[in-house]
């Protein structure tokens, strides 16, 4: 056996709640913890979401006329965090991860189970404290990069609690990649090497290196800025003799792999369910992980490309180009086999696969303006604008988001044994897809056009573009209804879906749906080939 | 498999059709006034071109294969079980390397031909003393053939506001009134947090630092009235930090000069 103590049994189990009450516990199980940290991530989604459209209402008109100035700025604060450190990050590595993880690995539950739900209940109070620093003094009002000197400058008691709110979430971070780390290098099950893992594995042994290596440094930096708030040091208050600079520095050498954060693990949940869907094979399984490995390396060493406008020398400047426009190579490397997978498939169109082929062309829309922000000449004109903006929604709600509501309605039969609605699953995606590139499409134009990020009014040249995007904005609100509707329906009425509706083969698929609290009734199943589609007898089960 | 490749063949070149044609005929970015704005423009043609034929080229892919491979309703079984193809990964990290790096080479071209690779200096009268650390900026163009002489201007921002100092001249101004074609150099600083000195139409962009001065150089070519945009979040009422850049003949800027210019006072 893989597991010499079993968590379940050293926890009383007589003591914990059944029904749907454990997931108001501290229950230990992977798969309970799972669903805390996706239906959490949910509700701050739609806090989030309800912020954005407060922006988009703004800036339908020139003038801000919507809502005071400050509290403007409090709002796209308190969007940017939201979305970030309670939205993306905890559902692609906490929620999937937790949930697929172990299964993936033959394991019955993660390698620290306490951690992992320690890890989880740190992000309730840390988001509700977020949003109720609105009540005190006003939010942190600073933008989610929080940059010194301003961030010093602004009313002290929001700024304080979102550091601390995000010092908390930086934590749940790191317990989360400490976990995923020993999960996925030791509790493997005998028998099962690491080049037949399903590639999740690989993307969150990626994904929680750097959040074990860069997450850290985050959190330093926000202790030396709160020292600079509360204590009047000096680190980085320019009238002190501080240096505003040193602070991007270290503020982007989190970040930028923040974003890497945000999608190497929605690249690895693209990978599963693309072959289940095209019932092919995942078209280059080494050079994928290859490809994540690399991205790793190059996403530690990127981060000034924030910065070519801030006061950086130019040979800097030259090398941060160039390692930045060389991670499209390993990335388009990924998105060229994801099509080969689909080359010569038997293609399933239902809801999964159409939000994954949305990810597929919206990222790589994304990684084009992101090619090109790389280039210093380039970024130097639309640096700090909305082309920025639009290219980063791009990435992270075209491609992460889009990955989310894919996996979402391709592991709801396992999670809870009921299909969802196909209908109202394709009319989500429609509507989603429309209104996402209306919102964030004619961007780029007012970008490039001279419409800075984060401001509440405008040239009002850029008028009409801007109420284009903001119907985009309302398109995609109301594309929530279905997806609600579809979800709360389908849990009690749906139709069953047996164990495995997709005739998948990755292990999670060979238990019952729901799974039973040690995920399999007997030993896990030693799964070779993951990716074993148009072999024979790979029908069977 | 030769009606195949000339199919094949035909999606490829109307792709690039299609790119070029875009890319030649639809203007995404505003007016040219600064040498710096056809430079940028090359520039960004290049890469809205380039990104264009990837864009189409792998959304046709992905649409085609959703329509051909899509799952008819009397199919069992599963699709090919083809895991990979070890040439084909070799062509596609080959291409792509290559395409990045001479990409990356043309802008490292084109930011040498804006000035940005040179030696940081700024030749100024006032400048308290020659040591002073100038931490980054855009130095002059290269090919600053018809820019005559030298005006210098020292910035300062502040929440909400540019200001624009003349040393030659001993006045400060609200609005930048700079003559066509000379080369205009000017030093920038912050009195609070961080602020950003952006003109679209002369694709220069550069941040305002408190405690750290930059240098930002450009050369106007067009007559006109431009915005300047403060691009770096700072504070609420950020939008509206704006100011107004004013290119005009040179006679039209002496006029100007003179009329605002305070004379000398010899202590």
């Amino acid at each position: 056996m893989t597991l010499s103590i079993d968590p379940q049994k050293t926890n009383n189990e007589s003591l914990q709640p059944k029904g749907w009450l454990r997931y108001f516990s501290f229950s230990l199980d992977h798969k309970v913890i799972g669903i805390q940290y996706l239906v959490c991530g949910f509700l701050f989604y739609l806090i989030g979401g309800t912020l954005a459209s407060a922006i988009r209402i703004e800036l339908a008109s020139p003038m801000s006329d919507f809502m005071p100035r400050d509290v403007y700025n409090q709002v796209l604060t308190l969007h940017g965090t939201i979305m970030i450190f309670l939205w993306i990050v905890p559902v692609v590595n906490g929620a999937f991860g937790n949930y697929l993880i172990p299964f993936y690995v033959g394991a019955r539950d993660m390698a620290f189970p306490r951690l992992n739900a320690v890890a989880f209940w740190l992000i309730p109070p840390s988001g509700l404290m977020l949003v109720a620093s609105y009540f005190v003094e006003g939010a942190a009002q600073a933008g989610w990069t929080a940059y010194p000197p301003l961030s010093i400058t602004t009313p002290q008691s929001g700024q304080i609690i979102w550091i601390l709110s995000v010092l908390l979430l930086g934590g749940s971070s790191i317990f989360g990649g400490i976990n995923f780390i020993a999960t996925i290098i030791k509790l493997r099950r005998p028998g099962l090497k690491l080049m037949q893992l399903p590639m999740y594995c690989w993307a969150m042994l990626g994904t929680s290196l750097l959040v074990v290596l860069s997450t850290p440094v985050l959190a330093g930096t926000l202790i030396l800025l709160s020292f600079d708030i509360i204590a009047n040091t000096g680190f980085f208050n320019p009238v002190l003799g501080g240096n505003v600079v040193v602070y991007q520095h270290l503020f982007w050498f989190y970040s930028h792999p923040a974003v890497y954060i945000m999608v190497l693990p929605a690249f690895g949940l693209v990978s599963e369910i693309l072959p289940v869907h095209a019932r092919k094979p995942l078209f280059g399984y080494t050079t994928m992980v290859f490809s994540i490995m690399g991205i790793v390396v190059l996403g530690l060493v990127v981060w000034a490309h924030h910065m070519f406008t801030s006061g950086t020398p130019p040979w800097m400047r030259l090398f941060f180009t160039i390692a930045t426009a060389f991670i499209a190579v390993p990335t388009g490397i990924k998105f060229f086999n994801w099509v080969a997978t689909l080359w010569g498939g038997k293609i399933s169109i239902n809801s999964a696969m159409l939000f994954s082929c949305g990810f597929i062309i919206n990222f790589v829309f994304g990684g084009i303006t992101g090619v090109a922000l790389a280039q210093v000449p380039f970024d130097i004109h639309v640096h700090d604008t909305y082309f920025v903006v639009a290219h980063f929604h791009y990435i992270v709600y075209g491609g992460t988001v889009f990955i989310i509501f894919s996996s979402i309605y391709h592991w709801f039969p396992k999670v809870t044994g009921k299909m969802l609605n196909e209908k109202l699953g394709i009319l989500h995606f429609i509507i989603t897809f429309i209104g996402f590139n209306l919102c964030f499409a004619p961007q780029h134009w007012l970008g490039l056009n001279g419409m800075p990020r984060r401001v509440a009014e405008y040239d009002p040249q850029f008028q009409f573009v801007n109420q284009i995007s903001s119907l985009g904005a309302l398109l995609m609100a109301i594309s929530t209804i279905p997806f609600l509707i579809n979800v709360l329906l389908s849990v009690r009425n749906g139709k069953n879906a047996g164990d495995n509706p997709w005739n998948a083969l990755t292990p999670e698929w060979l238990t019952s749906s729901p799974p039973p609290v040690e995920n399999w009734e007997g030993e896990a199943p030693l799964v070779e080939e993951p990716y074993g589609y148009g072999k024979e007898i790979s029908e069977q089960k | 498999m030769l009606n195949k490749n000339i199919y094949l063949i035909l999606i490829i070149l109307l792709v690039f059709a299609i790119s070029f044609w875009i890319g030649f005929n639809v203007n995404l970015l505003p007016a040219e006034a600064s040498i710096n704005a056809p430079i940028y423009d090359e520039l960004f043609k290049i890469l809205f071109i380039t990104g264009l034929i990837i864009f189409i080229g792998m959304t046709v892919a992905v649409i085609y294969s959703l329509f051909k491979f899509r799952k008819r309703n009397d199919q069992i079984g599963d699709g090919i079980a083809l895991e990979g193809n070890l040439s084909l990964e070799i062509v596609w990290t080959i291409i792509p390397s290559i395409i990045v790096l001479l990409i990356g080479l043309y802008s490292y071209n084109i930011y040498d031909r804006m000035g940005g690779m040179k030696e940081l200096n700024h030749n100024h009268e006032m400048m308290s003393s020659n040591s002073e650390k100038i931490w980054a900026g855009i130095s002059q163009t290269s090919d600053n053939a018809i820019a005559k002489n030298n005006l210098s201007i020292e910035v300062s921002a502040m929440q909400f506001a540019f200001l624009f100092n003349y040393p030659k001249g001993n006045f400060i101004s609200g609005e930048l009134h700079v003559p066509v074609d000379q080369k205009v150099s000017m030093k920038m600083e912050s009195k609070d947090v961080i602020h950003a000195f952006w003109v679209p139409e002369f694709r220069i962009k550069q941040d305002i630092i408190p405690g750290q001065p930059t240098i930002l150089n450009f050369t106007p070519t067009k007559v006109g009235k431009y915005p300047i945009i403060c691009a770096e979040l700072c504070g609420p009422y950020h939008g509206g930090m704006r100011a107004s850049i004013i290119v005009e003949e040179e006679s039209d800027y002496n006029e100007w000069f003179n009329k605002n210019k305070k004379p000398e006072v010899n202590l």
